[in-house]
């Protein structure tokens, strides 16, 4: 009754193209804004931002980037853990190398640079699609692994083959290493989330993003029309790398301080965003942060309930936790294969008729 | 031949030719799909092709898409020659074309996917795309009239939002022939649009046809197997059977060839 579009009229092509095309909608978007800026960082302690919020939102960054690749380009790929690898190792070979640039920057060129690999890799997609595409990409994954662990250089020849993100600072505060302070961290990472879903939403509802989902849901035609298969796979491939670089950056340098390949950015990374993607709902901007939020908050749920609620022993809360996740996951793509954002949008469009659905 | 007719074929035949294909033959392996074929379409005409199955119509068009490159033969197009060319190439030339079985973007609606018929219009760069500024925002408006004209014309005002995959199949062949115009090409191909329709629906087509041949002058290619709507819609015709043409002109000429009559009703062997 109060969530309609009735007597919202539009005027023109401008509005009925807008992102939030219902009152309400555009609303609730800048309270969340406001929410975000005005109140969280005033109120986020190290557990929260550790447990939850940082990793929330640098998981976004990598659904994000996935789902342009797999969910509006169509082009599956499983290497996105070696892809934020890329980023985290470009973003540390800047910080050390040239340490009076700003962070921000170095981010952005840790993009970038995985931004090129990912096209490098994206080539095999021209010729095989599928199944084929992903073992490609999975090849990728292991390489780019193989290849931070075995050449010392990537890792600036420390004796423990580990990554440590020095100290570096953003308008005077300290936004990586140990002095970092939890609102710190937040910030920059809310500021890359903010602004990357911004150029997604942009980039997917324009031509480039109409060429990406014509790829997807029938190459053939999209090529008669006069979509150049070439560029718009591997504008595909950059795009949605350029995104997973930064993620994997913020990830290395905001999150965890220091990294070691095989472990931070292992096969295990790329198939968790795979199914945040898949759990959130493919081809959706929206989607990405809610599979995103559920792969992140449920673990930490669940956890919470197991061994704070009802007091069972960590090691057996740990693997309970799998279990349910697990089943989760499957139980979801049973019910909702089209994940979380498609519930979303038929609530909405439920809610858009209540109480008079006729 | 009535004298209507016979007018209506004077006027075609002053008109300048826009594609001209020359002794086109395609194999494939070691099977001839078209053996040395030649026609031309004339500006502004409907031209049909038409013959049994497995006739090579559709590896016709195919060829005129550029879908196909023919191993012999020149095919010319508004007095050049078309060189190799990928198929998106060729609709950057002008040409557009409909599928016989439908080749819309499921995934996407109405809008977006007569949208992406204008691809080819849509010039603005990566970074105005990216922020959504200047030449990206001004060309999607202007664009979206355009395509708001096409969705009046073809009256599916009603379904611009909806997901192509919940469409019947009668919506889905009039929205794929609005992705086709929405390039405004100058030669509009259109395999089979009438297959599978019943008799509302293709009159409902026929009629969209013949507007569209009227009020853009839009030159147009088609395969159709009813034989009525053939000869109520085309200018001119051109027979094929087994990867030969066997007949070509008027709908009146072609319906009065022996040629074309056997291939239809068979031959009797004595």
């Amino acid at each position: 009754m109060i969530y309609r579009e009735a007597g919202d009229f539009k005027t023109g092509y401008r509005e009925d193209g807008q992102t939030f095309p219902i009152r309400l909608d555009r609303w609730a978007y800048y309270a969340l804004i406001a929410v975000a800026v005005l109140v969280v960082p005033f109120v986020i302690d190290d557990y929260w931002a550790s447990a939850v919020i940082l990793p929330f939102l640098i998981y976004s960054i990598a659904a994000i980037g996935l789902n342009i690749l797999t969910g509006y380009a169509g082009q599956v790929s499983l290497g996105t853990g070696g892809f934020m690898a890329v980023g985290a190792y470009a973003v540390y070979k800047l910080m050390t190398a040239f340490p009076e640039i700003s962070i921000v920057i170095h981010i952005l060129l840790a993009g970038g640079i995985t931004a090129l690999v990912g096209m490098l890799f994206g080539l095999p997609s021209l010729r095989i699609k599928g199944f084929y595409l992903a073992v490609a990409t999975l090849a990728a994954q292991f390489f780019l692994v193989w290849l931070f662990n075995k050449v010392p250089w990537f890792y600036n020849y420390s004796a423990s083959g580990q990554i440590t993100a020095p100290t570096r600072t953003v308008l005077g505060e300290a936004v990586t290493g140990p002095a970092a302070s939890a609102p710190a961290k937040y910030l920059i990472c809310l500021g890359f989330v903010f602004v990357l879903a911004w150029l997604a939403r942009n980039l997917t509802r324009g031509t480039l993003g109409r060429k990406w989902m014509a790829i997807r849901d029938m190459d053939i035609a999209a090529e008669i029309i006069g979509v150049n298969p070439l560029t718009a796979k591997l504008s595909a491939f950059a795009v949605s790398s350029f995104f997973v670089g930064i993620a994997g950056a913020l990830l290395f340098a905001v999150y965890l301080g220091a990294a070691e390949v095989g472990e931070a950015f292992g096969i295990n990374k790329s198939f968790l965003v795979l199914f945040m993607i898949i759990i959130g709902g493919l081809g959706s901007i929206f989607g990405s942060f809610a599979g995103a939020a559920f792969l992140v908050l449920m673990p930490v749920f669940l956890k919470n309930l197991m061994t704070g609620g009802l007091g069972w022993p960590t090691d057996l809360a740990a693997h309970v936790e799998l279990m349910i996740v697990g089943a989760m996951i499957v139980i979801f793509l049973i019910a909702e294969p089209h994940g979380i954002a498609r519930l979303w949008a038929l609530a909405k469009e439920k809610l858009r008729l209540w109480p008079f659905p006729h | 031949m009535s004298e209507a007719a016979v007018l209506d074929a004077a006027i075609v035949d002053t008109r300048p030719v826009l594609m001209d294909l020359k002794n086109i033959t395609l194999r494939f392996g070691g099977v001839e799909a078209i053996k040395n074929i030649s026609f031309d379409i004339r500006e502004g005409e409907i031209r049909a092709i038409i013959g049994p199955n497995g006739a090579g119509k559709s590896s016709m068009l195919n060829v005129i898409s550029g879908f196909y490159i023919p191993q012999e033969g020149e095919v010319w197009f508004r007095g050049e020659k078309r060189g190799p060319m990928k198929p998106y190439q060729v609709a950057r030339l002008g040409i557009a074309r409909t599928f016989q079985n439908i080749a819309l973007f499921e995934g996407m609606s109405v809008l977006d996917n007569i949208m992406t018929g204008r691809l080819n219009r849509m010039k603005a760069g990566f970074l105005s795309q990216a922020i959504w500024w200047g030449a990206a925002e001004r060309e999607e408006i202007e664009n979206r009239a355009a395509v708001e004209r096409i969705i009046d014309f073809l009256e599916i005002q009603n379904i611009r939002k909806t997901p192509v995959g919940r469409l019947p199949y009668g919506l889905k062949k009039r929205v794929e022939l609005a992705r086709a115009l929405a390039a405004e090409p100058q030669l509009l191909l259109l395999d089979e649009p009438m297959a599978g329709m019943n008799v509302e629906e293709k009159e409902d087509m026929s009629r969209f046809i013949l507007d569209v041949n009227d009020e853009f002058g839009t030159t147009i290619a088609l395969i159709e197997h009813d034989m009525g709507v053939v000869m109520d819609l085309s200018d001119r015709v051109v027979v094929m059977d087994y990867g030969r043409k066997i007949g070509d002109g008027t709908p009146a000429e072609v319906r009065a060839s022996q040629a074309v009559i056997d291939a239809y009703l068979g031959v009797a062997h004595d």
